[in-house]
């Protein structure tokens, strides 16, 4: 593997490869006084942030860290972004420096996939960290591993997303990887926040909450990305937390076993009430401490092999 | 095949080196000298700890806690340590799948380890597997066992006990097989 860009197109086996290569940085770590592997040493990592984040970059610096990469943060402030270089330049900049992996999180759809064209004849790999309403595969990847820890496998297990699917990259990585793991993906928002074509992704789609609770493995809530909205998608914050927020009593019509999950950054009170976000029921630190480890796994996929050009 | 004679060599040029009897003997001995070369039995005893490598030394590693314990009555924890993450060849082939990492119960701090591995070649993997034991903890000793040393050492470690020397060409292939992994015990020079 060289590049890892979206999770459409991830097969089965590269991607339970990545999940089970997770696992074992988990436990090779558990326990330990000195949380450092050799296994990178030398290498460069650059992270490169074009919006704001703090768990994606931060859990991305501490894998890289921890298995002995260089790395090295770029933001669009403070770097020559702001002067306005343009995204191609400073990815060959990045390059020529020795970058050997570059880390990119972008507001435009299918920034990551421009740039690993650019990178094509060079050895630098690029994980995309989340690019607009498109795609963002490591947290897709760090979702699956939290339902793999508390529910086994993922054949067969019913997981709904809910709410503003329409913005959400982490939505449209979900429904891949997880249709790819076997598990049947049905998606809960109101119909101004899907997206259009969702009739032909392989799921189910629902405009109601309540009725779909009962048959879940898991629930995963999405934030309401107010930043990428520019018209009225629903009334007030309050109907849509009413209508399609998890809370206390929703919680109750879930199955016991049931998983919540949350990519965070979250809003409690809108999506979610404070009682659930804090339940035993939800993973939503899992997923974090998931993140270090599923973030380590792809680096060691992309980087941890002989080389390959294409 | 099970009834084939001990050295025979079989149409597609492979010979067996010890049959699943000689395996069994072979661990039974190595178990008596680590007993022994570790004074287990003396009262004042060192905590020992076995460490296997995956894959086969994990298994040996558990057959040798067996032998030691039926032969000393003492009990000896037993973990399997993986040296993927510490090989010094990660960028020689493609992605190798990491193994599990289970370290025996209170840790390796102030123990006598001893590293279990099926075959001793270059000793590159017990390079790396010291490596890894050091950011686990601090052993008082370490010790190497292995069931076969084939020589072409690259490095300088030795095995402070060996199951069986074997002299090979670098071109040959010695197979460990065993029941966990492959349903029958045996060594096979290819």
């Amino acid at each position: 593997m060289k590049h890892l860009l979206s999770t459409d197109g991830l097969d089965r086996d590269q991607a339970i490869a990545i999940l089970d290569t997770a696992d074992r940085l988990k436990q090779a770590l558990l326990g330990r006084e000195v949380r450092k592997l050799p296994t990178l040493r030398g290498r460069t990592v650059i992270t490169m942030f074009y919006e704001n984040s703090t768990r994606t970059r931060v859990s991305f610096e501490i894998a890289g860290k921890w298995m002995s990469a260089d790395v090295i943060n770029v933001s669009s402030s403070g770097s020559s972004v702001s002067k306005g270089e343009s995204l191609r330049d400073t990815a060959l900049t990045l390059q020529a420096a020795g970058a050997d992996c570059v880390i990119v999180r972008h507001p435009a759809s299918g920034a990551a996939h421009r740039l690993a064209g650019w990178l094509k004849h060079t050895n630098t790999s690029v994980v995309n960290a989340g690019d607009g309403m498109h795609e963002h595969p490591t947290q897709a990847l760090l979702d699956a591993a939290t339902l793999r820890d508390r529910l086994g496998s993922l054949d067969g297990r019913r997981v709904a997303i809910v709410g503003d699917v329409l913005h959400s990259r982490v939505a449209r990585s979900n429904v891949h990887l997880l249709t790819t793991l076997g598990a049947e993906v049905t998606l809960v928002a109101p119909p101004t926040l899907l997206p259009t074509g969702v009739e032909k992704w392989p799921v189910t789609v629902s405009h109601e909450i309540d009725s779909e609770l009962a048959s879940q493995d898991a629930v995963m809530l999405l934030r309401v990305q107010a930043e990428r909205m520019t018209g009225g998608f629903f009334p007030s914050s309050r109907e849509y937390s009413i209508a399609y927020g998890l809370n206390e009593r929703r919680l109750k019509l879930l199955p016991e076993h049931a998983v919540v999950l949350h990519p965070g950054p979250m809003l409690r009170g809108m999506e979610i009430a404070s009682v659930v976000a804090d339940s035993p029921q939800a993973a939503i630190t899992e997923q974090v401490r998931n993140g270090v480890h599923v973030r380590m796994a792809v680096l060691y996929h992309l980087l941890a092999h002989e080389e390959e050009t294409a | 095949m099970a009834s084939r004679q001990r050295g025979a060599t079989d149409p597609a040029g492979d010979r067996e080196i010890l049959s699943a009897g000689d395996v069994a003997r072979t661990v039974a001995r190595m178990a008596h000298q680590i007993i022994e070369k570790t004074a287990l039995d003396a009262p004042s005893a060192p905590d020992v700890v076995l460490m296997g490598i995956p894959s086969r030394g994990a298994p040996l590693a558990r057959r040798l806690a067996a032998k030691i314990a039926e032969f000393s009555g003492r009990t000896v924890h037993e973990g399997t340590l993986d040296i993927t993450l510490y090989r010094d060849d990660l960028r020689r082939g493609p992605t190798r799948p990491l193994e599990a990492t289970k370290l025996p119960e209170g840790g390796i701090d102030d123990r006598l380890v001893v590293l279990v591995d099926d075959v001793l070649f270059s000793g590159r993997t017990i390079r790396s597997a010291l490596d890894a034991l050091r950011d686990h903890g601090r052993p008082r000793a370490v010790q190497l066992a292995v069931l076969v040393d084939r020589g072409h050492r690259e490095l300088p470690i030795r095995a402070d006990y060996v199951g069986k020397n074997l002299p090979t060409s670098k071109t040959e292939d010695v197979v460990v097989m065993l029941e966990e992994f492959d349903g029958r015990d045996g060594v096979v020079l290819k």
